[in-house]
């Protein structure tokens, strides 16, 4: 009994948050969506639907990134954070899937996109991608329980599929974080200005780019001080210059087109819509222009700090999309209720526990050291 | 060729018993509370609304090119050869995509079920197969509401406002709106006037979708050929290197 009282405040918190995400469950099934959420005929997509999936996906980002620059731009310098990356993402993915069995109102049909098929849609082919897409990721993943338990043989199988399995894994990330942002292209009277542009997919791609290296280096922090790992600064450095060229291109284009629409002056109203606008730019617009300078990218913790800023404007412009930007055209405010917010800390709380337990028991963190200039380790030893 | 529902604003007395009928027909209660609300809901699939001394009536607009039958990823909504556009309730999953999509704000929930379904007006899909008019337009007492083939209508609309042009807003809603409806609506007053969302795209919303989803071939091509050819150039240059480092030790 003692033993078991003996938990670390973060187990308290895990366990408070299983609790109360239990119970939120036991109300979303018995009460149905009315019961254990605050949405209507008027706002049917809450915050399971505008944080859940549309930020879950694009945090996951950094798993095609990252295999991309490892397996298809043979930079292997990236390769000792490849597979942390790859596990967050096949986590994040699986998330995204438990949150959509909470959202949808018939979870048990979740599979119907399978044979009932409608090309047309967007749902229908965001459908297709992710479940796609996760395959690849356990595929991507799988070789490190292979090697956990030496099994020989089916690492072999990987890895002679491994290449054309990234490239699936590209293409289709490519699809389906665009694809997030066509959702909303079906909504130009209702979706606010500062927001609807027939531009949405590329912005949604591009910010899934830049959220993915952002959460790259904000995972590696936090593997490094939870396992004693050692922070890859000039990786990670170079990585934080891509990302702050990146958010540069980003914010130009996002910039340009609100003058193209004739939306620029709105940002200067009088509502609560310019002021998340306002908000999402700077917590993107910030951290670009403190990564553009070479001591912030070199300090750990300025560049953690950072990160966090990217993911939160990240997190901002997905929520004011699918939250602030659809209100005033729907007639409704909307706040979530109380166990829409649990099930959500539950999924965060679950997808914690699942990396570090992955983490403790599987092979993620190369045992070598990292190498620190350039990628050619293997060619060294072979000139020598 | 298609059917159509045209409701003239300028005949309609408010009198709710197209409502009435629109319940009895689906089975849903109906009541004096029931009445009272004037807005669509899954238990009102018609709504009468008052706007000063006007009325007004909401219902399924029955698209031409239907934003819900394009964005369901089931493909749970079809949009008929007589007209109607319908809802399978054995296919829907439940993401709610048509209710954010519609343009009109018409499909609803039945949310407090632990087995949710779209509820929304039907044109009265089997009668309109018996040659039936809409429940709505049988018990409309004033000719407000009437059923018929949506070029008949369109004529005979165009006819009421050549006739009486003092009467009647100059146009006709549904002909355009998002690329046409199959119900069309008469007024005395500009349609915004009448809660009727005006400002809408005169093209069908699916194109604005379609658009961005006809570059998913383009993009697999692209990218196969782009991450292919970066893959290739990439590895062979480590290839040679190793090549040429083999060949250096062979030398020496």
């Amino acid at each position: 009994m003692t033993r078991l009282l003996r938990l670390t405040v973060w187990q308290w918190i895990f366990v408070a948050l299983m609790l109360g995400g239990l119970y939120a469950a036991y109300v979303r099934v018995f009460y149905g969506l009315g019961g254990a959420t605050h949405l209507s005929d008027q706002f049917p997509w809450g915050l399971w639907i505008g944080f859940d999936v549309l930020c879950g996906v694009g945090l996951a980002a950094g798993g095609f990134t990252l295999a991309a620059i490892v397996h298809i731009f043979n930079i292997e310098s990236y390769k000792p954070i490849l597979r942390a990356t790859i596990l967050t993402a096949f986590l994040g993915y699986g998330l995204v899937i438990l949150a959509l069995l909470f959202d949808l109102g018939r979870p048990y049909r979740i599979w119907h996109p399978l044979v009932m098929w409608n090309p047309r849609s967007v749902m229908f082919e965001v459908a297709w991608c992710v479940m796609l897409y996760t395959t690849v990721l356990a595929l991507e993943f799988v070789p490190a329980v292979f090697e956990r338990f030496g099994w020989q043989r089916p690492l072999g199988w990987m890895r002679a599929v491994s290449i054309p399995l990234v490239m699936a894994g590209v293409i289709l990330s490519t699809l389906h974080q665009s694809s997030l942002g066509s959702l909303y292209l079906i909504v130009p009277a209702k979706l606010h200005p500062l927001w609807y542009t027939p531009l949405l997919p590329l912005f949604f791609f591009l910010s899934a780019l830049a959220v993915g290296f952002a959460m790259t280096i904000f995972e590696s922090w936090h593997s490094s001080r939870a396992f004693g790992r050692q922070l890859e600064a000039p990786l990670l450095a170079s990585m934080a210059r891509v990302l702050a060229v990146l958010l540069g291109f980003y914010l130009v284009l996002r910039f340009w087109d609100l003058g193209r629409r004739g939306a620029l002056a709105r940002v200067l109203e009088n509502r609560t819509e310019s002021y998340l606008f306002i908000l999402e730019i700077a917590l993107l617009l910030v951290p670009m222009l403190l990564l553009f300078r070479r001591p912030v990218r070199l300090r750990p913790g300025a560049l953690y700090a950072c990160a966090v800023m990217v993911i939160f404007g990240f997190v901002t412009n997905r929520l004011n999309v699918s939250v602030t930007g659809m209100e005033a055209g729907s007639g409704v405010h909307y706040v979530p209720k109380w166990t829409e917010v649990m099930v959500t800390l539950a999924i965060i709380a679950l997808g914690f526990a699942i990396f570090r337990f992955a983490a403790q028991h599987l092979p993620i963190f190369e045992e070598e050291a990292p190498a620190v200039s350039g990628r050619p380790v293997r060619l060294a030893a072979a000139g020598d | 060729m298609s059917r159509a529902i045209l409701y003239d604003s300028t005949k309609c007395i408010g009198c709710r018993l197209c409502e009435a009928a629109c319940a009895e027909r689906w089975g849903l209660p109906y009541d004096d509370k029931v009445a009272a609300e004037e807005k669509l809901s899954a238990h009102k699939l018609t709504a009468v609304q008052t706007h000063g001394e006007r009325f007004s009536r909401r219902l399924c607009m029955h698209c031409e090119d239907p934003t819900c039958a394009s964005v369901c990823p089931v493909g749970a909504f079809r949009k008929t050869a007589l007209g109607p556009v319908v809802y399978d309730e054995s296919r829907c999953i439940g993401c709610r995509y048509c209710m954010l999509a519609c343009p009109f704000q018409v499909p609803a929930y039945t949310w407090d079920s632990r087995l949710p379904v779209v509820k929304k007006c039907d044109m009265c899909y089997e009668r309109q197969q018996a040659g039936l008019a809409t429940a709505c337009a049988d018990a409309c007492p004033t000719g407000a509401t009437i059923s018929g083939k949506r070029d008949a209508l369109i004529a005979e609309a165009r006819g009421r406002i050549a006739e009486n042009p003092g009467q009647y807003y100059d146009r006709i809603y549904g002909i355009e709106e998002v690329g046409g409806t199959s119900v069309l609506f008469l007024s005395a007053v500009p349609f915004e006037q009448l809660g009727l969302r005006t400002g809408l795209p005169r093209e069908p919303l699916p194109l604005l979708t379609w658009r961005a989803l006809s570059y998913v071939p383009d993009i697999v091509v692209a990218g196969t050929v782009l991450l292919g050819g970066v893959w290739w150039i990439t590895h062979r240059r480590e290839e040679v290197a190793a090549a040429e480092a083999r060949e250096k030790e062979e030398q020496s």
